[in-house]
């Protein structure tokens, strides 16, 4: 596990809904995070030292669409900024990073994603190699259903597996105030619907969700200056794997696993994991790969297949993980962040509450 | 804690050029790596993390990039991410890879950032992905009049930084445009494109890639290469549009170098730093920037223009690599001019060498001249000033 220069805590976060579909700019998606998380902590906006948005300029239909998003975190006076063109989780993994280095005291982060108004299975289809994979059309879902064929091909998990998935994350989401999707789906019923991408049904699938996340963090000191129950970040890792699927044992996750030990996962207790399960198949790769047994509680939240705004849903995660460990739910768990196609670059965060 | 030192110690360029239709994307990206890479006295082995930049996604039309070139940047099994703050980002990029080492998480991180422009269509995607949009010219030119008209300056000022640019880019044997019969005529008789900017007064569109090797104060000494040590960085960021707002020399941009100089301990910009590799994508922005980064007073850089200071051998000397107005891949154009100033800090510059720089800064800026990123190298840690 690498060691830390300085201990940061999440001290306040918020989310918007899954919105299937959100009426207004992705800035006024952003706004009420900001304001919330500021809120929270009873800071002005200007005491915040450093800003990260983690966004997706192809989901908005529009180059330069992340500009528009600082008008949600406010940018005058002159503020200090970033932007990663990924999910808000990757924001706050630099968050993290620049905190460590010890010279400033509070990081902004935020994540926002709104791809209602397009097809996210055609934008998706452009992450792949463009010369031989983008021009067929190689989409998300097509190759999740690649990766689904070839855990049942192996004998690592059955349709029916799939529908569990399903069944309990739709279930889960019953207690998610944030879910789009809620319900409590039976897995005959489930195994009874059409496939859509052969062995994948729609439910194994997420929904078109439009959201935001936002989250201040804070070194030690100030976190507890700042709040009265500090959520510790002990750690974060993300790794990546070939981009080729036929490169890679797509009923594993190599990269999980380096992130896995990485963070120490199994250092400690493992009570609760939020992963980003966009394709209902994943979650049994991700299990596997982050050697995750009984004891641990998966996806409390629903997770992204009962709302996945995108470019927030990483970061979402982080934020379920928070706050059920505010609540007492447990006391360390994980969050998962993942992007590109068939999981092929993975985030760890694990995250413990005040001991 | 204190940030942990970090230092350039490698350094490597594709040739830019209109079109590298000799090369993928991934053999783009990789030509600069590897170039870096041996300029380091390094593998991909040696490599803990990865980040990588460009402008909008629609430059190329793919999608979140890194994941394609995930395997050609030597990054599967390891960490690699991407930023994006517009005409910055290049310079933002290398500031993101400089936090990674500070932070003494990761000992040796690569940086590369690259734009292949004859890929997509440039004018369009900078004009917010509509059609008939004013491109980043239009923008520009109604701040330069209003410099213009604010210090007095004479008109020639423009076509000057024209032709020292590209003087300077027939030293550099990187550079896209090789204009050996550049002169003020030729510059002042070329086609005006946005008054006051004509054709040869603009950046071209260039394909290429600029990448750096960096490493904390073990592995700068374990490597031998020279180092040019990152002793300060700041970025800044303001809306690019609101009543009042001074577009010829942006708050956030004077803030973003008054905090560059306060964290290195720069009290006179003009004595303390040897030279500057500024983002000037049109011929008015060395005057401009001079003067919006507090290296001259307000209404005094176009004189440091005019009486020959910004040239090579000049007390100032401005984009000896050719700069902006020689290479723009837009993407890596604020890395090029993080990397130019390392190289001559490091006394590897060559032909466009200012003998004995001691400290240098790189600079980038954009969307509405919004975004700001800067750095400082120094061949020393901890400089005399």
């Amino acid at each position: 596990m690498v060691s830390l220069a300085e201990d940061v805590a999440i001290v306040a976060f918020e989310q918007t809904p899954s919105h299937a579909h959100f009426n207004d700019s992705e800035p006024a998606m952003i706004m009420p995070c900001v304001n919330s998380v500021i809120e929270q902590v009873g800071i002005d906006r200007h005491d915040i030292d450093f800003t990260i948005a983690g966004s997706c300029d192809y989901l908005s239909g529009m180059p330069f669409a992340f500009v528009m998003n600082i008008d949600a975190v406010g940018a005058w006076p002159p503020v200090y900024e970033s932007h990663v063109e990924m999910d808000g989780a990757w924001a706050l993994f630099e968050g993290f990073v620049r905190l460590q280095s010890g010279d400033i005291d509070t990081v902004l982060v935020s994540g926002s994603g709104k791809c209602s108004p397009g097809s996210y299975r055609e934008a998706f289809s452009l992450q792949t190699d463009p010369y031989v994979h983008a021009p067929i059309g190689l989409d998300p879902r097509t190759q999740a259903g690649f990766q689904a064929q070839a855990l049942i091909a192996a004998g690592k998990a059955t349709e029916r597996d799939f529908a569990e998935v399903v069944s309990r994350s739709h279930g889960n989401a019953k207690n998610n105030p944030y879910a789009q999707l809620s319900g409590d789906l039976s897995v005959d019923e489930l195994l009874a619907e059409p496939y859509v991408q052969q062995p994948l049904r729609r439910l194994d699938c997420p929904p078109t969700s439009d959201g935001a996340a936002a989250m201040i963090i804070a070194r030690a000191d100030k976190a507890r200056e700042l709040c009265d129950s500090p959520v510790w970040i002990r750690a974060i890792d993300h790794r990546i794997d070939s981009h080729h699927p036929t490169l890679r044992d797509l009923t594993d996750s190599s990269s999980v696993r380096i992130a896995a030990e990485r963070v120490g996962l199994h250092d400690g207790p493992v009570d609760i994991a939020e992963l980003t399960v966009t394709y209902s198949p994943e979650e049994i790769i991700l299990q596997d790969a982050l050697g995750l047994n009984g004891g641990t509680t998966v996806n409390p939240s629903g997770g992204p297949l009962t709302g996945s705004p995108f470019m927030a849903v990483g970061l979402t995660r982080v934020i379920e993980l928070a706050r059920a460990i505010r609540n007492g739910d447990g006391r360390r768990g994980v969050a998962h962040a993942s992007s590109g196609p068939a999981l092929q670059q993975n985030l760890l965060c694990v995250l413990e509450g005040e001991s | 804690m204190a940030p942990r030192p970090c230092a350039v110690l490698g350094i490597g360029q594709t040739k830019y050029k209109r079109r590298r239709d000799d090369l993928t994307l991934d053999g783009l990206v990789r030509e600069a790596v590897l170039r870096a890479l041996e300029d380091a006295g390094a593998a991909f082995d040696d490599i803990d993390a990865i980040v990588i930049g460009k402008a909008p996604d629609a430059l190329e039309g793919v999608m979140m990039p890194l994941l394609s070139l995930a395997d050609a940047l030597g990054a599967v099994g390891k960490p690699i991410h991407r930023v994006h703050t517009a005409g910055s980002v290049g310079a933002s990029t290398a500031i993101s890879a400089v936090n990674l080492v500070e932070s003494g998480m990761y000992d040796t991180v690569l940086t590369v950032a690259y734009e292949k422009q004859s890929e997509g269509n440039a004018t369009w995607a900078l004009s917010g992905g509509k059609s008939g949009g004013q491109g980043a010219g239009g923008t520009f030119a109604p701040w330069i009049r209003n410099y213009i008209a604010r210090s007095k300056a004479p008109e020639h000022i423009g076509w000057m930084v024209a032709v020292k640019d590209r003087l300077n880019a027939l030293k550099n044997e990187y550079a896209h445009l090789h204009l050996p019969d550049i002169s003020i005529e030729k510059v002042r008789e070329s086609p005006m494109l946005w008054d006051p900017l004509h054709f040869l007064e603009s950046c071209p569109s260039s394909d290429g890639a600029a990448a750096m090797v960096l490493g904390n104060d073990d592995v700068a000494k374990k490597s031998g290469r020279p180092p040019a040590w990152v002793i300060s960085h700041a970025k800044r960021t303001e809306f690019g549009q609101f009543p009042g707002r001074d577009t010829v020399r942006p708050q956030a941009g004077v803030e973003c170098s008054e905090a560059l100089y306060r964290k290195a301990g720069i009290t006179n910009p003009r004595e303390q730093i040897d030279c500057a590799e500024l983002y000037v994508p049109f011929s008015w922005y060395e005057p401009m920037w001079l003067e919006g980064h507090l290296i001259a007073e307000e209404g005094e850089g176009w004189k440091m223009t005019d009486s020959g200071d910004t040239e090579l051998g000049g007390s100032f000397p401005v984009n000896m690599s050719g700069g902006v107005l020689s290479s723009n891949p837009i993407g890596a154009s604020g890395m090029i001019r993080c990397l130019e100033a390392a190289s001559q800090v490091r006394g590897t510059a060559g032909e466009y060498q200012v003998p004995g720089a001691k400290i240098s800064i790189g600079h980038a800026y954009g969307g509405a001249a919004q975004y700001y990123a800067m750095w400082m190298v120094s061949s020393e840690l901890n400089p005399e000033l």
